[in-house]
């Protein structure tokens, strides 16, 4: 009987980054359970050096009380790729919604957060609310109720075609 | 309970949650001018968040409670951020610069200084606050202190969900009836702190010409003005008294009644349990 070769490379042949980033996505973000901390873009980058590897993340809001456990999630994810490993929290560009990915957003709707809406213009930064589609029903017959939610990245809705509340992630 | 593993390798920050800043080749007095800035601001995030906490469980109504406690949250989350890199700039640390001062020694605004009071009253003094502080910010974005410039992009952010939100709860306010009152009792005793944000800080021209500020804070304290002008006259208020001081500097004598009664309660555990940590 013949054995079908694996589909995955071995992880000696995958590049190290690329197996790091593949990893990565094993880790969640611990307020958003359905999103990687990959998905929601707050890896800024990898960077890999003989027996080390170092990655900034990018907090989604400056007071957000999860960075740290994502933080040390990485960390702890990436044990054993190198000797050092390290995951460091970094502000050298801002942290906006328009990092998430698309994968993000199908996995923000399917767990029912509406996914940020897009910021358009990035100098003017919000000049109204953006209307919120609602994830169950797609409707865009969507009121803001509260734009402070239960964190800092989640403002309240309301759909009036299907009458469900939700929660969507703030467009910044 | 499994242990928490020690880690080696963000061991050497206090707080490996926040960023270790690049502080470049700063002489010291620019590193000094620059603390004393940078204090300034996260003293006045700091307060301003503990102010909002105080609405925790008791705002007019559900949704308020939490917008203010996740205000409250937001602005003590900028103020941490700032006290470590006051820290990195300054040595020292950031826990005790936000909890080991005496209640005189913080920095913060005169606007600040003065208790919650009534609803109305926090409106109108966060909507006062804010919009100074996004002026503020403004003059901070092309900051050449990089570190600086970077966290102002990502904090005005944050800070525009604060502007919109207090400028529906002005029109609110300001359309009539007995909120309409107590907004306009509230901006006349306010008034005169309106500009204090803009207090000059010390070694100002440092700043200025290492471009690390934009402008002097008495320019900016008239732009402030001209359009607090402008938004009173859309919400048909009248203008609460001529045009305030920015001269009255953050060292005072005293710290205000009030502010040492909020100081009491947020160093309460620090005070109680020495290197407790947030």
């Amino acid at each position: 009987m013949s054995v079908q070769p694996s589909v995955m490379p071995e992880p000696s042949v995958m590049p190290l980054e690329q197996a790091i980033w593949a990893a990565l996505e094993d880790v969640h973000d611990p307020e958003i359970p359905a999103i990687s901390v990959v998905d929601l873009g707050v890896v800024r980058r990898v960077d890999v050096a003989p027996g080390r590897v170092r990655v900034e993340l990018l907090p989604t809001f400056v007071g957000c009380p999860a960075v740290d456990l994502m933080r040390s999630a990485v960390e702890e994810r990436l044990e054993g790729f190198a000797p050092d490993v390290e995951a460091v929290i970094s502000f050298a560009e801002p942290w906006t919604s328009e990092r998430i990915t698309p994968e993000g957003h199908r996995r923000l709707r399917e767990s029912g957060f509406g996914p940020p809406a897009p910021a358009g213009d990035k100098e003017r930064l919000l000049p109204v609310l953006p209307v919120a589609p609602c994830p169950y029903c797609g409707s865009l017959d969507t009121t803001i109720e509260n734009a402070f939610g239960p964190t800092l990245c989640r403002a309240i809705y309301h759909c009036a075609a299907c009458r469900q509340p939700f929660e969507q992630f703030k467009t910044v | 309970m499994t242990a928490i593993p020690e880690r080696r390798s963000t061991r050497q920050l206090a707080q490996p949650d926040l960023p270790s800043f690049d502080i470049g080749d700063l002489d010291p007095p620019t590193r000094e001018a620059l603390s004393s800035l940078v204090l300034t601001m996260a003293d006045d995030e700091f307060v301003l968040g503990f102010w909002d906490s105080e609405w925790t469980g008791i705002a007019p109504m559900l949704e308020e409670d939490v917008a203010f406690s996740s205000l409250a949250q937001d602005e003590i989350g900028h103020a941490r951020l700032l006290y470590e890199m006051i820290a990195q700039l300054h040595g020292g640390k950031a826990d005790d610069l936000a909890f080991g001062r005496t209640a005189d020694e913080y920095r913060h605004c005169r606007l600040l200084d003065h208790p919650r009071r009534d609803w109305a009253f926090s409106v109108a003094r966060r909507w006062l606050y804010d919009t100074a502080d996004a002026v503020r910010l403004t003059a901070l974005r092309r900051s050449t202190f990089a570190p600086l410039a970077q966290i102002v992009e990502k904090i005005r952010r944050e800070e525009t969900y604060h502007l919109m939100h207090m400028d529906v709860w002005m029109r609110r306010l300001a359309a009539g009836g007995e909120p309409r009152e107590r907004l306009e009792e509230a901006l006349t005793s306010l008034w005169p702190d309106a500009l204090s944000v803009f207090a000059t800080v010390p070694e100002e021209t440092r700043l200025i010409d290492e471009g690390i500020l934009a402008a002097p804070m008495s320019e900016l304290a008239g732009r402030q003005h001209e359009r607090l002008l402008t938004t009173l006259a859309s919400l048909g208020l009248s203008v609460p008294g001529p045009r305030p001081s920015s001269d009255d500097g953050r060292d005072r004598a005293e710290a205000s009644e009030s502010f040492r009664w909020l100081w009491s309660e947020f160093t309460m555990v620090h005070r109680l349990e020495e290197g407790a940590t947030w």
